[in-house]
């Protein structure tokens, strides 16, 4: 049995991840799911949250996206997500001015559409800091 | 026979037009370099998506709560042709290309007796097709390629054939583009995007004991979310390679009109020093006759 499986970030700009790793800590929108080889496949939406990568049982990298979707097979757990940053790269000062940018927008929304995009903003801005913090 | 002065202005008017084509040529090429990487950086994704989709699909289709962007409305009157082109001229045949396959299209879908409308993107699709096929355009938009191709452009054009779709202004989707293989060489491209093509390769998953997929919100939530973000995603890569097609079709255009230029300075340097050496060889024979006369 291989004891790692290839994990794959890619975002619509371009393949952020492709390595092997021996688990991957996914924010699933039921729940966090732990991805190790020879994992039942599966797929999931993925929420606003931090996508942990395990590398001989320590954390090696901690990932954050702003939702998308993951797929999980034997061999390999696939992620597509929308937008990702490492967590090293996340400052206070840039989430903050994040926050205050979907909060002006949900104030300006007219629309439903708009409001809900803006809503939506929020809530990858907050899953931001919480991941910060 | 054109005097010595207007040679001289041709030539010059030549050698500036050769200077303007090859530097076109040159930023054509260094924009080619970036456009290309974002194309292929971009390739991944869409990739797995299609497979994520495409096993979904499979095992979704033929339900009866199957959404509507992948069963489509049941039926195929109305077709929606998204026209990607460029905003600029002077890139050899790339955007011609594009609109003689739109207008092909349209002819072979109202032979069939369907009607058809039309979503531009670029300013040079519109332009063209405007002339015989204005009823049709419901709305053109350009400038987004400004800057290189952009998501949130991309979906932006995407929410608005949804939106469209929702409300039942059309039942099939194409998108017409150039797919970017080389830098001589792009390939015009018909892809429909609504309904969801469900790939062939179904059969061949049937044969063997296929693996079956846990879903985690049900199937139905996954593809609601998933579709409309795979239309927003086609339109995005078509937008990456149409973008690469026209800096590659604009370079080797320049390139080709850099040397026409070069081959007419010489034709015209030859006929300009042929002109002036007749004209020293006249005068003398005019100065020496003249001198035997006396």
């Amino acid at each position: 049995m291989a004891d790692t499986l290839d994990f794959e970030l890619v975002s619509p700009a371009k393949l952020l991840v492709s390595e092997p790793v021996s688990m991957v800590v996914v924010p699933g929108t039921e729940g966090n799911f732990g991805a190790l080889p020879q994992h039942a496949p599966m797929l999931s939406t993925v929420r606003p949250g931090v996508i942990d990568v395990y590398k001989n049982g320590q954390i090696a990298k901690r990932i954050f996206v702003a939702g998308g979707f993951a797929e999980v097979n034997e061999t390999r757990c696939t992620v597509l997500a929308e937008e990702a940053h490492d967590l090293s790269t996340l400052t206070r000062d840039s989430v903050d001015a994040r926050i205050q940018a979907a909060k002006d927008a949900l104030q300006e929304a007219d629309s439903a559409s708009e409001k809900a995009a803006a809503t939506s903003k929020l809530k990858v801005a907050e899953a931001m800091l919480a991941a910060i913090a | 026979m054109a005097s010595l002065k207007d040679l001289r202005v041709r030539i010059n008017s030549v050698k500036n037009t050769r200077k303007i084509t090859s530097a076109m040529k040159m930023v054509a090429a260094s924009k080619l370099r970036r456009a290309q990487e974002a194309a292929e950086a971009g390739r991944p994704y869409a990739v797995r998506m299609e497979r994520m989709l495409g096993n979904l699909a499979s095992s979704v289709a033929g339900t009866a709560g199957a959404p509507k962007l992948l069963a489509g409305t049941g039926k195929s009157d109305v077709h929606l042709i998204v026209v990607m082109t460029a905003d600029r001229g002077l890139c050899g045949g790339f955007n011609t290309n594009v609109v003689r396959s739109a207008r092909q299209f349209i002819r072979e879908l109202e032979t069939e007796g369907k009607t058809v409308k039309l979503l531009c993107v670029g300013r040079k699709g519109r332009d063209q097709l405007k002339r015989d096929h204005a009823d049709k355009i419901v709305q053109s938009y350009e400038g987004l390629a400004r800057k290189g191709a952009d998501f949130a452009n991309a979906d932006m054009v995407a929410q608005k054939i949804l939106a469209d779709f929702d409300a039942g202004a059309f039942d099939v989707c194409t998108l017409i583009y150039n797919k970017f293989q080389s830098a001589i060489a792009q390939i015009t491209t018909r892809q429909q995007i609504v309904p969801f093509p469900v790939p062939a390769v179904s059969v061949e998953a049937n044969a063997g004991p296929k693996a079956l997929y846990e879903y985690e919100p049900s199937e139905e939530d996954i593809l609601t979310d998933l579709l409309p973000k795979n239309v927003a995603m086609q339109v995005y890569s078509s937008m990456l390679e149409n973008d690469a097609s026209e800096q590659g079709a604009r370079m080797s255009a320049m390139d080709n009109a850099t040397r026409n230029a070069g081959d007419m300075i010489k034709k015209l340097t030859l006929v300009y020093n042929r002109t002036r050496q007749a004209m020293i060889t006249k005068e003398l024979i005019e100065i020496i006759s003249g001198a035997e006369a006396l």
